[in-house]
């Protein structure tokens, strides 16, 4: 099975990336992949911002040594005739600078040790992830992209790329997310982390490739499935129903549907997700604050050219519509073109990522639209 | 998204309201439905248009067909623009299903130069006739609902409507009373007798300047901060 993912790398002998925290960090790898074809103008180009877990690979490739890779994360928004459709535009997607599928993390190797950087990589933020990708951006010789599309923390990389660069930002739709991290979502976060930090397994972040804290991991794995969902998808989906027994087991065993799923959730991820990361990408989430008082980055959007679409889900508990909608009123106070659409959907957060026919047309009618602007 | 929904024609008080509004003007429709309006507008005379649409499946069509749509009640949030932010701010039959017809009109005479505002004209004979002979709530091709279930929850007619104007010392710059039937391309001005023969009223007003806002206050008891009207309406009358 080939590689789809394709490697650019800075801040190695030259200049290093400034980070927010202050400190100057190199080298970075970016790990990325593409769809469609870029046009002659380079004027087609959309760039997909992955959420938390997520990684480079959005959709299924056609070529027939990569089609084994299987399908991506958004297979249904994203492909020839879809409602991000490949055969118009190209399509990016990069893989998170703190992340663990292929971009530096902190399980990356420190070139400076030999070993993985664990507790000494650099506390990165949303801009931090977003400079990193305008470095590939500009490396790819791109000086406009058609739209940044994004969902959760996506959605805040959307966000933040549309305020450092405005000019370069044609659409944005930022899906299920928020211009400031709520304290539900810091404390769900936290919990998370404090399952791993006190897996005895994570040695201070400094554990080994092949014994890393994974029960610490599948835990906080279990919290973040638990808001990913909602009180109605939950109760569709798992109700009262038992797993695979006829009583209650008067053990603590997983006597529920609902245990055994976020059981099995918790660790099919530790295998594909480093503890560390999970650590850092969701203090950069925290950190996220687009109308931190004294800043107000926000506000650097007045008189942006940018055309924004902010679409919000029902359930959603972590990201709630409230909070699309005060996202929706900044942009209205700095006078932004911005469009707004809460979708019916009792799936909760999740709700993003599953295959919706009214997302979709949502989706691609409003990229059309951009396009009839031009 | 059916292709009918994005050619077909425009409702005649919606041609005619499009007939009232400068190219290139800057212009919000309240209650924009799928967004004929805004569209004809956009294509036809270059306006900056936002819509405000309470439906989800109507707002979203509007988005997908390139138009700039808040899919929102007509709460204080969604009218939160600036002092006459919007050259005209539309409400084409809509007035009819707010809960505070009143407040809605002054706060859009705050963000908008001037306003627009459609509505099914309840003093039309055959209502009135309707009423009188058989006893029970006027019913037809304009109020199709029953009383239990219309989203009309105002009772309008243009010899209110033109009273309520006074009351709140608006100017009304333009009035068309027209007959036309539901949903139809097609209809005509009245202009014999408009109180009795017009099933729509449309009236552009603009701010009556001076004392208007201190007098509508004062004999409407309306605090314009706590504005709070609803979109009752689902269905499109």
């Amino acid at each position: 099975m080939s590689d789809p993912r394709q490697y650019f790398t800075f801040a190695d002998n030259g200049e290093p990336l400034e980070l927010d925290c202050g400190r100057s960090f190199g080298p970075v790898t970016l790990a990325y992949e593409t769809w469609g074809r870029l046009n002659k103008k380079k004027s087609n180009v959309i760039l997909i911002l992955h959420a938390f877990s997520g990684d480079s690979h959005v959709a299924s490739h056609e070529d027939a040594d990569l089609q084994a890779n299987g399908p991506g994360w958004w297979e249904a928004m994203v492909g020839p005739g879809k409602g991000i459709d490949t055969d118009k535009y190209f399509v990016l997607c990069v893989n998170i600078l703190g992340s663990c599928s292929g971009s530096t993390g902190p399980s990356s190797i420190n070139p400076e040790t030999g070993k993985p950087y664990g507790l000494d990589f650099p506390v990165v933020t949303i801009g931090d992830m977003v400079k990193a990708q305008k470095k590939l951006i500009d490396f790819l010789g791109i000086s406009k992209l058609y739209a940044v599309v994004g969902g959760s923390v996506g959605g805040m990389q959307v966000l933040q790329w549309c305020i450092r660069y405005p000019e370069m930002v044609r659409a944005a739709i930022p899906l299920a997310t928020t211009m400031r991290h709520s304290a539900l979502c810091i404390a769900f976060n936290e919990v998370a982390r404090q399952a791993i930090m006190t897996d005895p397994k994570w040695r201070q972040g400094k554990y080994p490739e092949d014994d890393p804290p994974e029960l610490g991991l599948a835990v906080a794995r279990m919290i973040g499935h638990i808001t990913y969902l909602s009180d109605e998808a939950m109760h569709r989906k798992f109700g009262r129903r038992l797993q695979e027994r006829d009583d209650l087991s008067f053990r603590f065993e997983s006597d529920f549907q609902v245990e055994s799923y976020l059981n099995y959730q918790g660790t099919k991820f530790v295998r594909r997700f480093d503890a560390n990361s999970l650590l850092y990408i969701t203090k950069a989430s925290d950190y996220f604050d687009l109308n931190k008082e004294g800043d107000r980055a926000i506000n650097l959007l007045a008189g942006t050219v940018t055309k924004f679409l902010v679409i919000s889900f029902t359930s959603d508990w972590l990201y709630p519509t409230y909070q699309s909608r005060e996202l929706v009123q900044a942009l209205k106070r700095n006078g932004c073109d911005v469009s707004f659409c809460e979708i019916h959907a009792d799936c909760g957060h999740d709700a993003f990522l599953l295959p919706d026919e009214r997302l979709i047309n949502l989706i691609s009618g409003f990229l059309n639209g951009v396009e009839n602007d031009e | 998204m059916s292709e009918e929904n994005g050619t077909r024609g425009m409702r005649f008080d919606l041609q005619v309201i499009s007939s009232w509004i400068e190219p290139g003007s800057r212009v919000l429709d309240l209650g924009c439905g799928h967004g004929d309006l805004l569209y004809a507008l956009q294509q036809e005379k270059q306006v900056h248009g936002v819509g405000i649409e309470a439906d989800e499946e109507k707002a979203a069509f509007c988005i997908g067909r390139g138009l700039t749509v808040l899919h929102e009640n007509f709460n204080e949030d969604a009218l939160s623009y600036p002092h006459h932010y919007f050259d005209y701010c539309v409400l084409s039959q809509t007035l009819q299903q707010v809960y505070e017809p009143d407040k809605l009109i002054l706060r859009l005479l705050e963000i908008g130069t001037k306003i627009i505002v459609s509505f099914p004209n309840f003093s039309h004979w055959r209502v009135r006739m309707q009423l009188l002979c058989t006893g029970v709530a006027p019913k037809n091709d304009h109020l199709p609902y029953e009383w239990y279930n219309t989203p009309n929850i105002r009772v309008i007619t243009i010899k209110d409507f033109k009273k309520f104007i006074r009351t709140i010392n608006a100017t009304v710059v333009k009035e068309a009373a027209l007959n036309s039937r539901k949903n139809e391309r097609f209809g005509r001005i009245i202009h014999f007798l408009p109180d009795w023969r017009a099933t729509y009223g449309i009236f552009l007003l603009e701010d009556g300047g001076g004392n208007r806002s201190g007098a509508g206050k004062e004999v409407l008891g309306v605090s314009r901060g706590s504005f709070k009207a609803q979109h009752t309406g689902e269905k499109e009358s």
